[in-house]
């Protein structure tokens, strides 16, 4: 009983500085004034202008897209590479898995700058796709990572064994192996997806004029002070992604 | 967790959707590409100069000087109007990266922009060929006169013990040291090495005592407002802002001169639609629009027409907005001293950090 | 099927060669030239100078730290999860990665507006007739941001390999009589310590170059070895030796290989 109740604290302190920032900009979001530094009473009008601001929603549209594609394809590239890494001699596998983990080091600007030069150098025309391929390239390694370690837990021989008793290779995966990395598949996506919401640096260099993603635009609002538009903004997808989990969980299953 | 998958990806399109496809259409004029700073135009302005011109804007915004040259250095995408800082127009000046300006094909410029402007330009763009001014300022002493009682009036007040951990300083290389140099009395374009070891010195003793709460380049805005530390080195343009949010706070120009910033328009030489970028530079030169970026942004114009249009007389004749600069001695603005220099300045930045 | 599962990281390989390779190749070229283009090994050396060491120390630090506490903090909360009997495993790696959604410049200044000597916490405190909080501006609150930040890419991993652990195993240790402290030595932390590697690679990796932390809340009064590099790159435009330091911290790539093979051999002996 005793170690039920201490866990529920531990789990509760953990919630708490996790979500204590998040219930601050929500606050702030209904803060008549334009600084964060005082409270001028309650208003909803950051979220009436939030509507009217035609270049916020593209934004938005755009970071939602850049966001799901990249880390989609990330997660598919760096799944389908856990499989075949799982294959490789032990020293192959933590070259390969050490050359995708460099962006993740790598000070953003420096990977930046040099995905900015290798596009140049392939006469890309800068936009959407240059922003995308430069976000699948950092989120690789978080699906691997993530991945990973599930593919160690695999028990080969279950997967043999499916193809013992007549499954085929792509039917033992999905049947066999699949069920049993998901979790570490969706985490990987997850993780993913989240990388790609927060990066400035990486898609200030790879993008074209007239192109943005929220990042892009909070950054660029910080000399001038960040418009309490992307506070409203924070708190829409917070309280939408929130329903939407509750929903999914409490549905009744049918089975 | 599939059904969520599948509710989230629905929202997403129902998103894209509902917004349409973005993706402007070419005017029937042209394009022009213009690179600015965030937020720091009024976006009223760019339709009315889309309608009247048949000019399609496209627009896109940078948040540092610094983020923005090697974009347009390496010509990943080709912009035709940008608005750098000051120094920065020296060095692409310098790099060969801006085109000259034909004044005659903008009358606005040529007329409403106070020639003292011009003047104060003259420091990073000699023969006033390549820049019109778009925005300025001064960088000064912002204190809380409820924990400050005394005169302010010189940058001295930095180094008094009574503000220990009360005092924000600005965290760039350049603004940092030019304070120092202007305590010091010397020029902060100086390239003297004893000058800037004194600076160095300077600054390492200010932060060894610990009268620095945070280094911080634009937090310096709210954390005043908040009543956190009692004196900031601080833009004058957010002065007035963060006056009118806190009425306790002063803003000061300091005895010992200090930095007179411009940023100004400046046309790239790889652009392809010169013609389109003077017809811009020049619509934001018209006094109306001018005095409408100037409400937007809040940083003084140099616009004369426009300052005659303010209709409210506390910000006409504010000494913050519009300082008569005569009246101060030692203004400089920043001019690009090269890379062997910029480098002494950044070893120099470093050493103070890493005590 | 082997040959079937090696093409299976063409497209990954490819997509490595082009978008990491190629840049890697840059980075290189710059690191070992100087501005003339010549062969030089000065950019790498630089990372001796004092002030550089430092910040490469003082880096090192703070991410050990940071990456202490995360795992200090995550791996009994993964334990304390993985026990949950709910349907929805998803929901529970949702609710970490949630906060994350909101960008990270904001919720940082949201620890600011937390933290700061005025601030929200502060206030709770002060009505409550509690001794303030004093850790804005320190290198307390950096740790504390890089914490916030890097916990999910912790916990996740680790509760990834810990649901996947077969219970009967510990109640088949509990039955020959091991206690709990030997249980999880013998069998739960040898069985999820892919899971701790990932973490820690997760977390540590990113928080050594990270700067933007220390600038908001730790008033910048540290160097950090980000922030040099970002200096070079951006204000003196020496990409050379912005390059060349960047060179010399993926040693810390190299360092976490070996310890990747080294750990791997243990996982594969311990494989059921």
């Amino acid at each position: 009983m005793i170690r039920t109740g201490l866990k529920r604290i531990y789990i509760g302190l953990i919630f708490l500085f996790l979500y204590a920032p998040i219930f601050t900009l929500i606050v702030l979001s209904f803060n008549a004034s334009k600084t964060r530094a005082k409270w001028e009473g309650f208003s909803f009008k950051w979220y009436i202008s939030l509507f009217e601001n035609e270049a916020i929603i593209q934004a938005l549209q755009n970071t939602l897209m850049i966001a799901f594609l990249s880390a989609l394809i990330a997660t598919v590239l760096g799944t389908m590479a856990c499989i075949s890494l799982q294959s490789m001699k032990r020293k192959t596998r933590a070259v390969l898995i050490g050359i995708t983990n460099i962006p993740m080091l790598n000070a953003e600007i420096v990977t930046g700058i040099s995905l900015m030069l290798l596009f140049i150098s392939l006469g890309v025309t800068f936009g959407f796709t240059t922003i995308l391929l430069a976000h699948i390239t950092f989120n690789i390694p978080y699906v691997i990572l993530s991945v990973m370690p599930r593919m160690k837990q695999l028990n080969p021989s279950t997967y043999e064994a499916a193809l013992d008793l007549g499954a085929s290779q792509l039917q033992a995966f999905f049947k066999v192996v699949f069920p049993d990395i998901l979790p570490g598949i969706i985490s990987g996506f997850f993780m993913a997806f989240t990388m790609s919401l927060d990066d400035f640096i990486i898609t200030h260099f790879t993008k074209g004029p007239g192109i943005d993603t929220l990042s892009t635009k909070i950054y660029t609002e910080v000399r001038k002070g960040i418009k309490p538009e992307m506070y409203s903004l924070s708190t829409i997808i917070f309280v939408t992604v929130l329903v939407l989990m509750l929903l999914v969980n409490y549905t009744p299953k049918k089975k | 967790m599939k059904k969520f998958l599948c509710m989230f990806l629905c929202m997403v399109l129902a998103m894209q959707a509902l917004t349409g496809c973005g993706g402007k259409k070419t005017g029937e004029n042209g394009v022009v590409y213009v690179y600015n700073w965030g937020e720091y135009i009024d976006p009223e302005t760019i339709s009315m100069f889309e309608e009247e011109t048949g000019i399609t804007v496209i627009y896109d915004e940078f948040d540092t000087n610094e983020a923005m040259l090697p974009k347009v250095e390496a010509g990943a995408s080709k912009y035709d109007v940008i608005c750098p800082s000051d120094y920065m127009i020296d060095k692409m000046i310098q790099k060969g990266l801006l085109a000259e300006l034909n004044f005659d094909n903008m009358p606005n410029a040529k007329k409403n922009i106070g020639a003292q402007y011009y003047e104060q330009s003259k420091g990073f763009d000699p023969e006033n060929k390549y820049s019109v001014p778009y925005c300025w300022g001064t960088v000064g002493i912002l204190y809380n006169k409820t924990m400050v009682t005394e005169p302010v009036d010189s940058w001295s007040i930095l180094w008094d013990e009574k503000y220990q951990d009360n005092i924000l300083m600005q965290d760039s290389v350049r603004d940092l040291f030019m304070v120092a140099l202007k305590l010091n009395g010397h020029s902060m374009n100086s390239t003297n090495k004893e000058e800037l070891e004194a600076a160095k010195n300077k600054l390492i003793e200010q932060k060894q005592k610990s009268l620095v709460q945070a280094y911080v380049i634009d937090e310096v805005r709210d954390k005043m407002i908040g009543n956190e530390a009692a004196i900031g080195v601080i833009y004058s343009g957010e002065a007035i802002f963060t006056q009118r949010q806190n009425p306790d706070l002063e803003y000061v120009i300091p005895k010992e001169g200090t930095n007179v910033w411009i940023d100004s328009w400046v046309i790239c030489k790889n652009g392809e639609n010169k013609e389109n970028a003077e017809k811009f530079i020049d619509f934001m030169c018209r006094g109306d629009i001018a005095l409408m970026n100037f409400e937007y942004i809040t940083y003084s114009t140099p616009n004369t027409e426009a300052q005659r249009l303010i209709e409210d007389e506390d910000i006409r004749n504010s000494k913050i907005a519009f300082p008569n600069l005569d009246d101060y001695e030692n203004l400089e603005v920043f001019r690009y001293l090269g890379e062997e220099a910029d480098a002494m300045y950044n070893a120099y930045w470093k050493e103070v950090f890493s005590n | 099927m082997s040959k079937s599962r090696k093409m299976l990281s063409l497209p990954f390989l490819f997509w490595s060669a082009l978008f990491i390779l190629i840049p890697l190749c840059m980075v290189f070229y710059y690191g070992f030239t100087d501005k003339n283009g010549s062969f030089t090994l000065q950019n790498l050396f630089a990372i001796a100078t004092p002030e550089h060491s430092k910040a490469l120390w003082e880096a090192i630090k703070l991410s050990v730290v940071s990456t202490i506490i995360c795992l200090l903090l995550a791996y009994p909360l993964a334990m304390i999860l993985s026990n949950i009997r709910t349907a929805q495993k998803s929901f529970i790696i949702l609710i970490f990665i949630l906060p994350m959604w909101m960008n990270f410049l904001l919720r940082t200044l949201a620890w600011q507006t937390l933290l700061e000597k005025k601030g929200v916490i502060n206030s709770v405190l002060s009505a409550l007739h509690l001794p303030a909080l004093n850790i804005i501006n320190t290198p307390a609150a950096i740790i504390l941001g890089m914490v916030y930040n890097f916990l999910p890419f912790m916990v996740l991993p680790i509760y990834n390999v810990l649901i996947k652990i077969d219970k009967n195993l510990i109640h088949a240790a509990r039955d020959l009589g091991a206690n709990g402290v030997k249980t999880f030595l013998h069998i739960t932390l040898p069985l999820s310590i892919s899971g701790v590697i990932s973490g820690i690679t997760m977390v540590f990796v990113p928080a050594l170059t990270t700067f933007v932390i220390s600038r908001l809340l730790g008033g910048n009064k540290i160097l950090l070895i980000g922030n040099v590099i970002e200096q070079e790159f951006t204000v003196t435009g020496n990409w050379h030796l912005g390059s060349g330091l960047s060179i010399v911290l993926m040693l810390f790539i190299i360092f976490n290989m070996v310890l990747s093979v080294v750990t791997d051999k243990d996982g594969e002996a311990n494989a059921i």
